[in-house]
Parts: structure tokens; C-alpha cells; sequence
């Protein structure tokens, strides 16, 4: 899957950095669903968009960043129905992203990772994107349709 | 992040209640061992009738109690799951290793006959 460039406008954005504590993956689905009412989803959608943004946070803050900690940024921008939400980290990387997408793969077994988080994000987004550069960081960038032409999706 | 352990007919019974991701599991999943101990691992039934949200972090922490009940040879069970974590259930492949009931009721029933 890759994300075309929309000729949309951005109608409305927001930005928000945190430390790499657990404690801040509620407050980054709090935060998006808050952002994503705006288009006035249904509680299937928004209950989906939110798993998705905490799989993608948890797995900046387990994998990324790991024993050390560091800064998650989280950008959410709104055009045409659609809410496009990108999670950065500074911090391993993936040495293999198409590995890293199998169902049940995990690089933590010890720490009871089911090795589902990528899969339940591709199953509750339209589209996901994942760039990771070994030593760099991670950058996931989800889109999820909310509704199509004024409609509910 | 709450839980509530019980005994009931010797199986433990544990009701989790909030939302249950990375952050909850680490601090939940000692206490739901230890009970696991004390109870000698007899039987587990876990009930999400007060679970709204929930993530891979949440399948994680079932399959570690399953892994943890097998090797005691103790039998286990899910119940109550409402229709907005289903998916996740479906998704990950754990019903076709772990019975899922409508309540715990039967959940009960179904660890105790073992």
C-alpha cells in the first residue's frame, strides 16, 4: 500500500509530543479521538482508529525506544473525510518492516508481545504505511476514511 | 486498571475493568499470577464484561496465562467480551484455542468439568 498525494487540502491539524511512558498511550487515543469527532464517526469507526493509534504508540515506545526513553510525535490532519495520523519515533528502527508486518512475529517474546499490533492496525485503518531506517526511528502513517462525500463511510 | 479476583468453585475468576493496553497489562499482569498461585492454578476464567477498550497488549497478556495454565494442566476461559473488542478476537486467531462464553456462568461451567 502507498499513500497517493491528495490534491484536498489540510482542513484542520493537530501535533503532540510526548515522552515514551506508558502511562501516554491512553492520552494519545483520548487525544485522537477527540480530534477525529470533528467528522462525526460512527463508535465502530472510532473505536477502531483509536486500537490502531494505541498499536502504533505502544509499539514507538516498546520498540523504539525500548529501555531508553525518548520523544513520540503524533500528527493527526483532517481533509475530505479522512483522518491521516502519523506517529514518529527517533529511536531502533525496523531492520526488516515486511517481517515485522507477519501476523504473530514479535522481537519480544519475553515480554509477552502477541505479535498482532501491525495486523489489527492494517485491519482498522484504510491504509497504512510504515518507513523505518535501523538506528533512525520509525514513522507509521495511517489514513482512515470516515466518511465519503459528506456521507458515513 | 482494576481487576477483581475471586474464587468461585475453586476456579479463579478475574473481572478486569478500564482499558486494557501496554500500559494496564504491566500493571496488572503480577497481582492476576499471584492470585493464579495461590489458587494453584485449579482454573481461570477471565471476564471483560467491564473492559471498553482494548489492544494486542490484551491478547499478550491471555495467551501468557494460557501458556501458564497449560503447563499446570489447568483449564481456561474468556467470557463476556462486548461486540467492539470481538474483532480483535477474531483477528487473532486466540478462540480457536481458548472457549469464549456469553457469561461467566458458563465460562465456569466449562473450566470446572475439566
Amino acid at each position: 500500500m502507498h499513500l497517493q498525494a491528495r490534491p484536498t487540502a489540510v482542513e484542520n491539524y493537530m501535533v503532540l509530543e510526548f515522552p515514551s511512558q506508558s502511562a501516554n498511550e491512553s492520552l494519545a487515543r483520548v487525544t485522537v479521538a477527540s480530534f477525529a469527532a470533528q467528522l462525526d464517526p460512527t463508535l465502530e469507526q472510532l473505536t477502531e482508529l483509536k486500537t490502531a493509534v494505541s498499536e502504533a504508540v505502544t509499539n514507538a515506545i516498546i520498540h523504539g525506544y525500548g529501555e531508553t526513553e525518548g520523544t513520540v510525535r503524533l500528527e493527526c490532519r483532517l481533509s475530505a473525510g479522512s483522518i491521516e495520523v502519523v506517529v514518529t519515533d527517533e529511536g531502533n528502527g525496523i531492520e526488516n518492516v515486511e517481517e515485522a508486518r507477519q501476523p504473530l512475529f514479535t522481537s519480544r517474546p519475553e515480554l509477552e508481545r502477541s505479535g498482532m499490533g501491525i495486523t489489527i492496525m492494517e485491519n482498522f485503518v484504510d491504509e497504512l504505511v510504515i518507513e523505518s531506517e535501523p538506528g533512525k526511528g520509525t514513522r507509521v502513517v495511517m489514513r482512515k476514511h470516515i466518511q465519503v462525500d459528506g456521507q458515513k463511510h | 486498571m482494576k481487576i477483581t479476583a475471586q474464587e468461585k468453585q475453586g476456579t479463579l475468576v478475574v473481572e478486569l475493568q478500564g482499558e486494557l493496553d501496554h500500559h494496564a497489562v504491566e500493571t496488572i499482569r503480577d497481582d492476576i499470577d499471584q492470585e493464579l498461585r495461590r489458587t494453584h492454578y485449579a482454573g481461570l476464567v477471565m471476564s471483560f464484561r467491564n473492559i471498553d477498550f482494548m489492544d494486542s497488549s490484551a491478547l499478550g497478556l491471555i495467551l501468557g496465562r494460557y501458556r501458564t495454565m497449560s503447563q499446570h494442566q489447568g483449564r481456561m476461559a474468556l467470557c463476556e467480551v462486548n461486540p467492539s473488542l470481538r474483532k480483535i478476537f477474531e483477528l487473532s486467531g486466540i478462540l480457536k484455542i481458548l472457549p469464549l462464553f456469553d457469561s461467566e456462568v458458563q465460562a465456569l461451567q466449562y473450566v470446572k468439568e475439566g
